[in-house]
This record gives C-alpha cells, structure tokens and sequence, in this order.
C-alpha cells in the first residue's frame, strides 16, 4: 500500500510538470483557480476560445485524451499516467470542462461502436477541441426512464429520417456534432424498439434552444428535430441495439462525472477558517468542526474510493458500477455545504453577486448549480438503483411495462 | 500507486476469515452474550496461537514482525465476526504502549504473553462521565505505588496487567505498568449495552506500580496510542459495518411481503444501497489510516481521525438499519442483528467518543492547512 510514483511514474510525471509550466495558460491562473462550483472557469474573456486554445495546444504535443490510441489523437497512456496528468494539470484542468461528455462518454462510444473510417475522421478533432460533441439522450418524457424516449428515427432508402425533441442537452449551442438515440420500432418492448446514431448539428432540421436554468445560466439546451436525415453509416450498432450502446455511454459517463466530483469541502474549510461570526473565527466554534469532520470524511472517503478503482484498473480490472458512488455522495454534500455555509453568513447570505456578496459569492453559486448535480447523468435515486442491483445484486424494479410493445404502454393521454 | 492491501496481506485476511468462521461463529459470540464469562478464552488462545495477535510484534519479544497492514486485515475479520476477545485493549492499546514507551525489561517481560494471547492487557483511562482529558482525572502515583479508582475499563476484569494514567502534582500525566493480581487492586465488574465485551472499575489503593516512559510524558504518548489503535478499531468498525450490510441485503431478499422480495421495493433497497455507501467511504478512509500506521508516516493522526469518525459512523448506521430491514424480527434476542447494533455503539465510544475524534479530525485539518 503506497502512493509512491514508480521511477517510471515519476518520471512521466516530471516530464508533464515541465510541459505544463512551459505551455500552460498561466494568464489564466488566477481566475481559474477561484472559479468556484456553479461559475464560469473564467470571470472575464471568452471561456470557449481559452477552452480551445488549451486542449488544442494538448493535443499536439500529445497530452490531450492521454488513454486513447495514439492513431485517434491520445497518448496510449496507462490509467496511472491520465491520474497523473490530472493531478499536474490542476487548474487548468478546468478548461476541459466543455469537452468531457464528448472525450469522456461519446468518444468510447465511437471507438465501440463505428467504422474505421469513421474514428479516423472524428476522433482526433475531438480530441483537440476543435470538434466538440452533444450528446442527445432525455426528452419531456424520458429521464430517468430513458428507454420511454419517443424521438423517432425511419428508414429512407440509406438515409434515417429523424423528428422529435431532445432536452438537458449539455453544450448543444456550441458543438458541432451530436450522439443521438432515437426509436426505430415502436411495436416492440421498449429496450429493443431503439437505434443510436450520430450527426452534424448544423444539419437542416436541427432547431437548439438555450434552457434558462434555476442559476440564470444556460448551460443545458432543447434540441428540435423536423425531418434531419442521418445517413445510414452514422448508426452506431445494429438497429435495435441503441440501448445496449448507450449503456456503454453512461457507464462512462458516471466514470467521468464521478471520478473527479468536486465537494465544495476545500473551500468550506477555508471559509470557516478565516470567516469571524463575531464570536470568533467559524472554526472554533465546535457545532462547525462537527459538520467540517463530517464533510471531512465523505470528501476524502471519495479521493482514497477513486484511489483504490485507480489501483484496481492499474491491475487490469475493469471498473463497475461501484463507481456510482461519486456523483451520488459529491452531489448532496455540495448541496449541504453550500447551505452550510450560508448559514454562518447570517442575513448577509442571500446576497449572490460577486462583489457584495461573501466570498465572491462562490457557496451561493454552489447552491443554485447543485440541484442539478443530482439529476444531471442519472439522479440520486437512479444511482442507489444501480448500485442496490448491479453491486449489491438485488432483485430489479417491478416494472409496469415490462415486456409490453412501447405503443401500448400507457401514459397520461394513452 | 497502489492503494491496496498486498496479495500476502488478502491471503491472510481470508486465513483469518476461516479461522473465525470455525471458531467464532454467531453462537460462539452468543455463548458469551448470554453465558457468565466475558470473553471466549478458548477463542483467544487460538488466536494467539494461529499467530494473529503478534502480526505487529516483532519476532523479538514473541511476535510474528510481519507488519501493521497485517494486523488491519485481521483487525477487520474480527469485527467482522462481532468477536469476544480483547484484541483492542491487549493489542492495539497495552502492546503499543509497551512498543512505544517500555523498557527493554518491560517488553521482554510482557510482550511475549500478549502476543501469544496468555496474558491480557488493558488501559485504565477514563475515571467520569464526559471527555477524558488530564483535568478529568484525580488517581495518582509516587514512589512506585498508584491510587484511585478507573471507569469504565474494557476488559478490566479479565486482564492480567493494565496501563494506569495518573495525574501529577504538576497536572501532567505519568503512565504505569500494573499486575492486576497484585495487593491494593480491587475489580467489579460492570454491566454494559455489550456484554460481549467486558468492562470493569478498577480501583487502586496504593497497589504496586512500575513507570511506563517518562514521568509527565504519558499524555502525549497516550494520544499517539490512541491514534493508532483507532486505526485498527476503524477496521474492526468497518467488518461489522460489511456484516451488517451482506446480512441485510441476505433477508431483504429471502423475506416476502406483497408478493414480492422485500429487497424489490425501492423504500428497502435504497436504504441498502445507502449502507453500501457509509460501508464504502469508511473502508476507503480505513485504507488510508492503514497506509498512514505502516508507513508511520506524518499524516497519521490526520488519518486515524478521518478513518475513526468514518467508520464510527458507518457501522452504527449499518447496524440500525440492519435492523430496520429485519422488521419485528430484528428486535428479537433471536436474530444476531443486535450483536451488531451492540457492539457498533460500543465501539464509537471506545478511544473516545465521536464528537472528540470530529474535533481531533478538524484541529489536524486546520494545522495542516496553516503549514501549507
């Protein structure tokens, strides 16, 4: 049991330390580094160029995608030397924040489930930045039960005819291509009636509405279909086999939401230590260092979990569902913290604007993003789902529309 | 990186796991809970012998030498069986105290017979109600002879030697060896929410002690003890806690209620799933303490912390709602349920409670995030 680099470890490590302080950013720094939960990574500038800027000059020098093959734009490094890499990046990690649903979840998903041709098309730009991808999954009534989604897809000679909307599409106002699963056969049960494909968002018939959220931003879009036509070799999988391919999807999905989920609690800590209640520093007082311990322990109860899947995928096995954990235990305690924190702040708490509000507004903003944390790639009770089935082998949901073909199941107006 | 326990460590984990499953079962523990002693010495002696309790004593004073992460692994399938035997107070307190702090007489003396489980040490600490600090207690020693009375002392009856605290004239605090079976030492034994775990009040009355380290020094040794017995009773915490959880998740799915399995309806399923989570934070935090105790590294006390208030409330959380899941059946002396919900709120009030470990935990956060 250590956490000591290999010589080999060490020496990557020195080498993407050297890059990174010759190449990174460094104007960047200092907004990047106070970026809190819920805002922009940059206060000021275009946070989209940056973005791009950055992942683009990665990728040249071979530090973007580090576990790819190196023929679609990664590195083929091993799952310790990607660790590595993060831990290095640090800050400016949250540059990549725009591109991790396409190089953390669609990305497998290509490499899974396309041509050749087509990985050596669409892989490498997603890996620089200079392609970004959406993926299309719930709709107004298909969320948790995702499989209920009724956009449809038809058959038009070698081209897929597709009309219907998607909603809490991330990113969809800025990427150039989506992931999309659409129903092909209504007559069958739902699971097998669905085909996944994906396309060029600035096709004819695609329509991207921002969502204004609960926070004010927008960083969630409804997406409208009227008579898009995807060809043919942009399935991904056989027709009917959409929902064994989106599995693939939010598996990597949790993995990539899960593995690096933010608690709030550093900053929490830094909060209580220099924040006067007037009785003195927050920290003192002993109902605070009850809280502080107890998000102490679910933070760093999270880190050494990521450490020891860390450990098992350097040995070769593969990681599960037990990673459902992450997201689940960071999105409550961001909640609670951010509350938390608040709450010390006394009347003064409600403020949210940067500069009236206490520290620049960070827990407020904590708040109103962490709703969606939640929700967002399988809700709290998705989660303890899949962790009550898949990891602790319990018997699944009784279900009222199992088996029947999805036209018969009923719905409010069937 | 390789936050994991070893192949060698995995394997004797199962060896223990084996040797608890022959030995220690569910009415080896009840046989305890219900009978007139308070611990299974036949058990005990086994366990000594199959050389588990000397994991971390080196072969010199009687010990295997094979190491902490050892002892962690063996630590956890103890809790796990809800095991009668005095592991904690023997080995993780009174043979740490000898390692850390004992003459080379004492060692060679007393180490040996804890190793191998013929003798049964324990740390006479806490005098009252309330947080044990140096102003709590009011025993005293000189000139070799100690006085005042200790309570609650786990294992206090079944003992053979205890560590005793005292205060000094000066307020600090001087630790000593003391053979229960000397003159001046009078035992009673207590009646506790877990009598498969024994506690005692010890009184002396100028019974014969030995100095353990430096006069005035026994605070500060008493708390690096403690911060590393915690890591070990954070593994037996989190056994229990995975015991509790597998045999929840075991009823949920043989009990029937509307037609369906128990462990179908989402109200049990997420309450399991819950549990996996405590269960999973506190063994990952438990690692971490483990790393800290073999690597003797400076996080130590930071990790003992973290691992101790972790797994404290892990396992309660399990053992309730184990029993929660169980029903009425839960409740009853039949099921083993409240073996678990026992000994779970026993341990989170042993090494001090968890609101003391919640602010150990913050106080090295703070100190660590200063230097920084």
């Amino acid at each position: 049991m250590n956490f000591d680099d290999t010589p080999q470890e060490a020496a990557f490590r020195a080498e993407a330390r050297a890059w990174i302080d010759a190449n990174a950013p460094k104007h960047l720094h200092d907004q990047l580094a106070s970026a809190g939960y819920g805002q922009s990574p940059l206060a000021s500038g275009d946070a989209i160029a940056e973005s791009k800027a950055w992942q683009k000059k990665k990728q040249e020098a071979g530090w973007a995608c580090l576990h790819w093959p190196k023929e679609y734009g990664g590195r083929g490094a091993s799952p310790i030397e990607r660790v590595i890499w993060q831990q290095e990046e640090g800050v400016y990690g949250k540059l990549a924040g725009m591109f991790i649903i396409g190089q953390g979840m669609i990305a497998p998903t290509l490499m899974g489930f396309t041509s050749e041709e087509h990985k050596r098309r669409y892989l490498t730009p997603l890996a620089s930045g200079e392609e970004v991808w959406c993926q299309l999954f719930s709709e107004p009534v298909a969320g948790s039960d995702l499989a209920g989604l009724r956009t449809k897809a038809e058959k038009d000679g070698d081209h897929w005819i597709i009309n219907g909307s998607k909603i809490w599409t991330s990113g969809a106002h800025y990427s150039d291509h989506g992931m999309i699963l659409t129903r092909t056969d209504p007559s069958v049960a739902k699971h097998d009636g669905l085909t996944m494909f994906f396309f060029d968002m600035k096709s004819p018939g695609v329509e991207v509405r921002p969502i204004k959220q609960v926070n004010g931003q927008s960083g969630f879009n409804e997406v409208f279909f009227t008579d898009l036509r995807i060809p043919d070799h942009q399935r991904l999988g056989a027709v009917g086999n959409g929902w064994k391919v989106s599995l693939t999807t939010l598996m990597n999905e949790r993995m990539s939401i899960g593995a690096g989920m933010p608690t709030g609690f550093p900053e929490l800590l830094d909060f209580c230590c220099e924040f006067d209640t007037g009785s003195g520093k927050a920290v003192d007082d002993p109902a605070v260092r009850s809280r502080l311990a107890q998000f102490a322990v679910r933070t760093s109860g999270l880190k050494f979990t990521a450490y020891r899947s860390i450990s098992a995928l350097s040995r070769g096995q593969i990681p599960g569902p037990e990673n459902s954990i992450g997201k689940l235990v960071a999105g409550t305690t961001l909640q609670e913290i951010a509350a938390f924190a608040m709450d010390l702040q006394g009347p003064s708490g409600v403020l949210s604007e940067g500069d009236q509000a206490t520290a620049r507004a960070r827990f407020q903003a904590m708040l109103l993003r962490s709703p969606a944390t939640r929700i967002e790639g399988g809700t709290d009770e998705i989660l303890r789902n899949i962790i009550a089935e898949r990891v602790l082998g319990l018997p699944a949901d009784m279900r009222a529309d199992r088996g029947m073909p999805f036209n018969q199941i009923p719905t409010r107006t069937r | 990186m390789d936050f994991d326990f070893s192949p060698d460590q995995q394997q004797l984990k199962d060896q223990a796991r084996r040797y608890l499953d022959d030995h220690c079962s569910s009415t080896a523990v009840r046989a305890v809970l219900d009978g007139p002693q308070s611990h299974d010495a036949a058990l005990y002696a086994g366990l000594g012998q199959q050389g588990f309790l000397g994991a971390a004593i080196p072969e010199a004073y009687g010990g295997s030498g094979a190491g902490y992460g050892e002892l962690c692994v063996i630590a956890e399938e103890l809790g796990r069986a809800v095991a009668p035997v005095p592991f904690s107070s023997s080995i993780g307190l009174c043979a740490e105290l000898l390692l850390r702090a004992g003459t080379e007489a004492q060692k060679q003396r007393w180490l040996p017979g804890l190793a191998d489980g013929s003798v049964i040490g324990c740390l006479a600490l806490a005098e009252q109600p309330g947080r044990v600090t140096p102003a709590s207690l009011s025993s005293t020693g000189s000139h070799g002879r100690i006085t005042g009375t200790k309570r609650p002392v786990t294992d206090g009856d079944i003992a053979h030697i205890a560590v005793v605290a005292t205060k000094d004239a000066g307020g600090g605090v001087s630790l000593h060896i003391v053979d229960l079976q000397a003159a001046g030492v009078q035992r009673q034994v207590l009646t506790s929410i877990d009598p498969t775990r024994s506690q005692a009040q010890i009184s002396f009355t100028g019974a014969e002690a030995e100095p353990l380290g430096a006069a005035g020094a026994g605070w500060a040794l008493l708390n690096a003890v403690i911060d590393r017995a915690a890591v070990l009773m954070a593994f037996e915490q989190v056994g229990g806690a995975d015991k509790a959880l597998q045999t929840a998740c075991a009823y949920a799915q043989e009990r029937f209620a509307f037609g369906r399995p128990i462990a179908s309806l989402q109200a049990i399923k997420h309450m399991l799933a819950d549990m996996y989570v405590s269960a999973t934070l506190a063994r990952s935090n438990a690692y971490y303490g483990a790393w800290a105790l073999q690597a003797d590294a400076p996080e130590l006390a930071e990790a003992a912390a973290t691992a101790r208030v972790s797994a404290s409330q892990a396992y309660q959380h399990c053992a309730r709602n184990n029993i929660q899941v169980h029903g009425g059946m839960g409740f009853t002396w039949a099921y083993d349920c409240h073996l678990h919900y026992r000994r779970a709120n026993l341990l989170a009030l042993q090494l001090g409670s968890l609101s003391e470990w919640e602010d150990r935990l913050v106080g090295h956060l703070v100190a660590k995030r200063h230097a920084a």
